[in-house]
């Protein structure tokens, strides 16, 4: 191998005084398909957004093609020839495609007029150079997701990219567009193009990634070739980083064991596929699976907002229809969903409001009754320590640890028997995040039940009384919490298929 | 010293200028008409009653526009509704129904149209805009359509006197009429479940469908109260002018929104106020009102009206926004 196009070394970066990246290599050759992983918060991001000109660097080298380059900003990165793809596509549907890969930069005619002409035509060449089934003047809108990857991929070339990030690109394709994906990074593989893979799927690794590099708390842990790894000592390498460490604590208070939900053979037309479980009562039930493999899908079917196409759901024991989630309210459910900002709170109202929207019919005889809306927010607010001036307050300004809390005050207030938990600890920071995991805890001694979708081991293993592992909108695997002795006996459990 | 100056900029910085920019406009134009036009009797009694007489109406139907616009939606149809609506009840009343009849003809006009916005923007999901540009035209073809686009006259003393030409005292029976919208408009909006629910399918539909709130219901109601308010305000047209007329209410539309939004209403919804709405109205009344008294014709109005309107709002945004 010649000179390697990318060499990043002795790379440093911290925020507020504290180190994310310290003096992490990184080498990509020409040609490669280079995978990139780590637990959250290895550093990868941040090493990315480095190369992407998002963050400067505090210390070390980039070299691009064996010369030292400096990116301060990401049209320095897109000079030297580093784009990346992005999993919220940056594509516009209305447009077509070739009006989308020149969208800023269209080739101009007389007159400042577009030269529509010009940019189909090199659009064409660009499609048919790259073998990818679409033409230029199809809109965006009508294609399937796997070819609006392909037409972002194909806007990066158009600006001369010799290396090409992607976030984890298959977590919204099909089987079917995935195998179509490597086929396509096969052939940008032969034009000399070189990517780096960011991707928590071991699978697809092994398939399409020549090396892997493992990053853990900040730093570089391995690089080597994929052939010279097996999937145990990947788990491992990752998992033995994972500065998120949440201990087990045994329940206070033990089960009585009864069926508090069953769900039979669930299906609807969004990824769930035939699901199969029991809660009992006081239980936390954990869910791991990828991303993709039904978990959220599964309890959206469950609160009634995607309308199920067949199976039945059973609350204590007896049969319960459930279209709306006024449906699933009134069956003693709750649901805090994935995402607070569009799904959990309406950020421009206030606290209170917030938290007394599912529940309002309680404090309501003919005029809601405020003082007792009141009273039921601050008190509330002072069990959950959130973090406000007042329950006054616009939701907006509370930061994403607390916003999460208004989300939970707002259905224990409702005081559900099962609640259903989706990724609760995402993007917020490490206290808030312990502080949500013994608010778990306590909810399940307090005799509720409770369903916890999570992509992160520590969390899942640090509550669970039991763990179903979700692959293709079905549980595949059913655990207890003893019969899993760590992290990588749960990450194989999840890739293992 | 310092700690002072920060004081009030905080205080300038948190003040919600958007809330109450429409208060401090109104204050400032009612000061600049009664001081430049004392001696054209701006400030006599019946000048303000005349005021409030021709702002009556709008205000109406702004406290049901300040629901639709709160829950996200808006409702292009009022003024046609008010139209068909005083020919409807005009009509009931000439075929011998009474008065009782013509309540039912005119109101029921009203929220049969609202219900028809309302299904067809919650069930076949078409965007609110685009329903009530439809169904404006819809409604004003068939308010010129029924009488072949002639007056009815309305000879019932009763109606008159109930709806729009009375007076009790020296009071007009309008001013009642627009009170009642208002105390009841602003006690739903912030005392009822339905309103808080207004807001927050307004504030974020998302986040309400994901806390119960039957989104769809909750839209179905805000179109329902539009429709109804549209047909009481039909009456009144209808009463004022002792006739049911196809021109009445045409570009109220516009003189509603602008109503609802100078008053502090936000167009993408979610934050409403009803007050806001009824002191918006009668700012633009006020307005309009001293123009006229200044001499003003009709163009010379529109285009004054217009600019204060699109200033009133850019100085409310502008303050937020710093």
């Amino acid at each position: 191998m010649g000179t390697p196009i990318l060499e990043m070394s002795q790379i440093s970066k911290s925020f507020n005084g504290i180190k994310v990246l310290d003096k992490v290599h990184f080498e990509l050759e020409k040609g490669e398909v280079h995978a990139l992983m780590g637990g959250n918060g290895a550093g990868k991001s941040t090493l990315m957004k480095i190369l992407t000109g998002v963050y400067e660097l505090d210390e070390g080298q980039i070299k691009i093609a064996g010369s030292d380059v400096q990116i301060h900003n990401t049209t320095d990165a897109e000079s030297h020839g580093v784009s990346m793809i992005f999993q919220e596509f940056s594509l516009i549907p209305t447009l077509t495609v070739a009006e989308n890969i020149f969208l800023g930069r269209e080739p101009k005619k007389a007159f400042g007029l577009i030269d529509d002409k010009k940019s189909v035509a090199r659009t064409k060449e660009l499609l048919d150079e790259l073998n990818v089934d679409i033409k230029p003047d199809d809109i965006v809108a009508d294609l399937g997701v796997g070819y609006w990857q392909m037409t972002e991929i194909a806007k990066a070339l158009s600006k001369e990219t010799k290396i090409l990030i992607m976030d984890e690109p298959t977590s919204s394709l099909t089987k079917r567009e995935t195998e179509v994906l490597f086929a396509f990074i096969d052939r940008l593989k032969n034009k000399g193009i070189s990517i780096i893979y960011i991707s928590h799927r071991m699978d697809e690794i092994f398939q399409i990634c020549d090396r892997i590099t493992i990053m853990g708390d900040g730093r570089h842990i391995i690089t080597a070739k994929t052939s010279e790894l097996d999937m145990d000592s990947v788990i491992q390498h990752i998992a033995g980083k994972n500065m998120e460490k949440f201990e087990w604590k045994d329940r206070k208070r033990v089960s009585n064991g009864s069926v508090v939900l069953q769900v039979k053979n669930l299906k609807t037309n969004n990824r769930v596929n035939g699901v199969d479980f029991e809660l009992h009562q006081g239980e936390v039930l954990g869910i791991a699976g990828l991303m993709g493999s039904g978990r959220t899908e599964t309890m959206r079917a469950l609160f009634g907002i995607d309308p199920l196409t067949g199976g039945d759901i059973y609350i204590s024991g007896k049969k319960a229809t459930i279209r709306s989630p006024k449906d699933a309210i009134n069956n003693g459910l709750a649901l805090i969903p994935e995402d607070r900002r569009v799904q959990g709170l309406v950020l421009e109202h206030q606290v209170m409001d917030n938290i007394l929207l599912p529940s309002l019919s309680k404090i309501t005889k003919v005029l809601v009754n405020d003082k007792k809306g009141k009273q039921i927010s601050e008190e509330w607010v002072k069990k959950l320590n959130i973090k406000t001036d007042s329950i006054y307050k616009t939701s907006r300004l509370l930061s994403g640890g607390n916003q999460q809390k208004i989300v939970f005050a707002k259905w224990l207030a409702n005081s559900p028997d099962i609640i259903m938990l989706d990724e609760p600890t995402i993007g917020i920071d490490i206290r808030a995040k312990s502080e949500i995991i013994d608010m778990v805890r306590d909810l399940a001694d307090d005799g509720k039940s409770i369903l916890l979708v999570s992509s992160e081991m520590p969390e899942l293993l640090a509550v669970s009384d039991r763990i179903l592992v979700f692959h293709d909108g079905k549980v595949v695997k059913q655990f207890l919490r003893e019969e899993i002795s760590s992290e990588e006996d749960l990450q194989h459990a999840i890739q293992g298929f | 010293m310092q700690s002072k100056a920060s004081n009030s900029t905080s205080f300038l910085k948190d003040f919600n200028w958007r809330q109450y920019i429409v208060y401090i406009a109104f204050i400032g134009v009612l000061i600049y008409f009664s001081v430049t036009l004392f001696d054209e009797g701006f400030l006599t009694t019946n000048n303000i009653l005349n005021i409030i007489r021709q702002t009556a109406i709008i205000s109406i139907m702004g406290v049901a526009m300040t629901f639709v616009i709160s829950a996200a939606e808006i409702d292009l149809s009022v003024g046609s509704i008010a139209a068909l609506s005083s020919l409807t009840s005009a009509m009931a009343l000439e075929s011998g129904f009474g008065i009782f009849g013509a309540i039912v003809a005119g109101l029921g006009t009203g929220l049969l149209i609202g219900l028809v916005n309302g299904l067809l923007v919650t069930k076949v999901i078409i965007p609110s805009f685009l329903v009530t540009l439809g169904m404006m035209g819809v409604t004003k073809g068939l308010a010129m359509w029924v009488t072949n686009t002639a007056p009815v006259p309305i000879i019932n003393e009763t109606f008159v006197f109930l709806f729009g030409s009375g007076d009790i005292g020296n009071i007009p029976v309008l001013l009642f009429w627009t009170l009642a919208a208002v105390v009841i408009g602003h006690i739903v909006l912030r005392k009822t479940a339905f309103g808080r629910r207004t807001l927050a399918t307004g504030g974020n539909q998302n986040a309400a469908r994901f806390s119960g709130v039957n989104v769809s219901r909750t839209k179905l109601y805000v179109f329902l109260a539009s429709g109804f308010a549209a047909g009481l305000a039909g009456m009144l047209y209808a009463g004022r002018m002792h006739s049911g007329r196809y021109t009445f209410g045409e570009g109220d539309e516009l003189s509603v929104i602008a109503a609802v939004i100078l008053g502090g209403t936000s167009l993408f919804g979610g934050v409403g106020t009803v007050i806001g709405t009824v002191i918006g109205s009668l700012m633009i009344g006020t307005i309009n009102n001293g123009l006229i008294i200044m001499g003003l014709d009709v163009s010379q109005q529109m285009i004054v009206k217009g600019l204060i309107i699109i200033l009133a709002v850019a100085f409310g945004r502008k303050a937020i926004s710093k």
